[in-house]
């Protein structure tokens, strides 16, 4: 049978202790051997690990930071898009997402597709905005408040109990237990995320996850929740397993139904000893650890690219409860050829 | 009458699993037979016959010791409590 070509792209290719997402996002498209396929990865820096992955990835090309702004970086595509002829694009970071969302038609214009979700599927579910969400859709969220200075935080102590979690925007996460901590963390999360800095109800339990595909139409394409079981410094998951837990499927579900989410999703659950489930956070793509989905049975990449096809894609009705990734790093040798092709000429 | 949940599994090599939260265990062989027992739905009582029939184990020292380890497995939320009919 003849595969289907595919000419991929994809961000996120810093495959290092934080990881993106973007090289197991290629790995479980790659190994489906549905697509004759070419992997054209955008990266951000030029030691992004994925950069090197030539098994992975044929072509590499480095694209400035949304920061830089949209049409900087749009005319940056616009020109790998001229010489590689992108199918499928598939954007793995927080702080990308909206850029790309803003962009759907320019890109589409360029012959590129995205399955994302809408902006206000992506503003509504924002840290800052989760309490709103919670009453919105009906889910148990964390009494939550965004803060724009520091003299705010004198007053937390009206609203919250310690301890309390200092969250940035985009990424990051601390425990606070007094108000100097959280000037700590306010000051450390703000010069790297911006503002607001997001203040969070500490819930007491255990942290669960759910990876999710919604069709954004409020059907769920796939779900698998994992429980990680190794968990780094960074607060990453270094292991994790499925679960058999229809109450997080029913969230998801609800959730999804509700918000009739477009894209990949990754709901971070805190199940309480009273085994309430209460939404710490939404993160609006595909989670690194996607690859334990695929290898439970749901290969969520794939239904991705098939609805950014415009396919119609049936829902996933099972996967293998107890299935454990376990992370590990590996050393690669590259030559300096490589390096140097990377941060002189962008592209290698 | 409290009973294994039904969806735990345990391997005969005293590993035990709960799908629904992740937490797994390991298991003495005495332990696995609790609750090997407990997940045929056995009594108490039953389950301390069977056991002191087996081990040199008079009754009030076992109902000690299976004291103890069922009350780890409801900290862990393995058990459930069945309606008598």
């Amino acid at each position: 049978m003849n595969k289907k070509r595919l000419i991929l792209g994809a961000t996120g290719l810093n495959n290092t202790d934080n990881p993106g997402p973007g090289i197991p996002v290629i790995r479980s498209i790659r190994e489906s051997g549905r697509y004759d396929l070419r992997v054209i990865g955008l990266a951000y820096e030029t030691l992004e690990p994925g950069i090197y992955m030539r098994d992975l990835v044929d072509k590499v090309y480095q694209v400035p930071y949304p920061s830089e702004g949209s049409d900087v970086l749009m005319e940056r595509i616009a020109y790998i898009q001229e010489r590689e002829g992108i199918e499928v694009l598939i954007p793995n970071f927080d702080a990308e997402l909206f850029t790309f969302m803003k962009a759907e038609n320019k890109l589409k214009d360029l012959g590129i597709r995205t399955f994302l979700p809408t902006i206000q599927q992506f503003e509504e579910r924002h840290k800052s905005n989760l309490e709103a969400f919670g009453k919105k859709y009906g889910v148990k969220v964390p009494k939550s408040k965004p803060l724009t200075n520091l003299a705010e935080i004198p007053k937390l102590r009206e609203a919250f109990d310690y301890p309390l979690m200092v969250k940035g925007k985009f990424y990051d996460a601390y425990v606070a237990y007094n108000d100097e901590q959280v000037q700590m963390h306010y000051n450390k999360i703000s010069a790297k995320w911006g503002l607001p800095v997001i203040i969070q109800e500490f819930v007491r339990g255990t942290e669960v996850n759910v990876i999710a595909l919604g069709d954004g139409k409020g059907k769920t394409i796939g779900a698998v929740p994992m429980r990680k079981q190794y968990i780094t410094d960074k607060g990453k998951a270094w292991g994790g397993i499925t679960l058999d837990n229809s109450d997080m499927l029913a969230l998801t579900d609800k959730i999804i139904r509700g918000t009739k989410w477009r894209g990949g999703m990754e709901l971070e659950l805190i199940r309480t000893p009273e085994n309430d489930l209460y939404v710490i956070e939404i993160n609006p793509r595909i989670p690194a650890w996607v690859y334990l989905a695929v290898g439970a049975g749901q290969n969520l990449p794939v239904a991705l690219v098939e609805l950014a096809l415009g396919n119609d894609v049936p829902p996933f009705t099972s996967y293998e409860t107890g299935k454990v990734f376990v992370r590990y790093s590996w050393d690669m040798i590259i030559d300096l050829k490589d390096f140097e092709a990377i941060s002189t000429k962008g592209e290698i | 009458m409290i009973r294994l949940k039904k969806n735990i599994a345990v391997s005969d090599t005293g590993f035990v699993f709960d799908p629904s939260t992740g937490e797994s265990f390991t298991v003495n062989e005495t332990g696995m037979k609790i609750i090997g027992y407990l997940k045929e739905g056995k009594s108490s009582e039953e389950i301390t016959s069977l056991i002191t029939q087996e081990y040199n184990i008079d009754p009030l020292s076992f109902e000690k010791y299976s004291q103890d380890f069922m009350d780890m497995l409801k900290q862990y939320d393995m058990l459930e409590y069945e309606k008598e009919v």
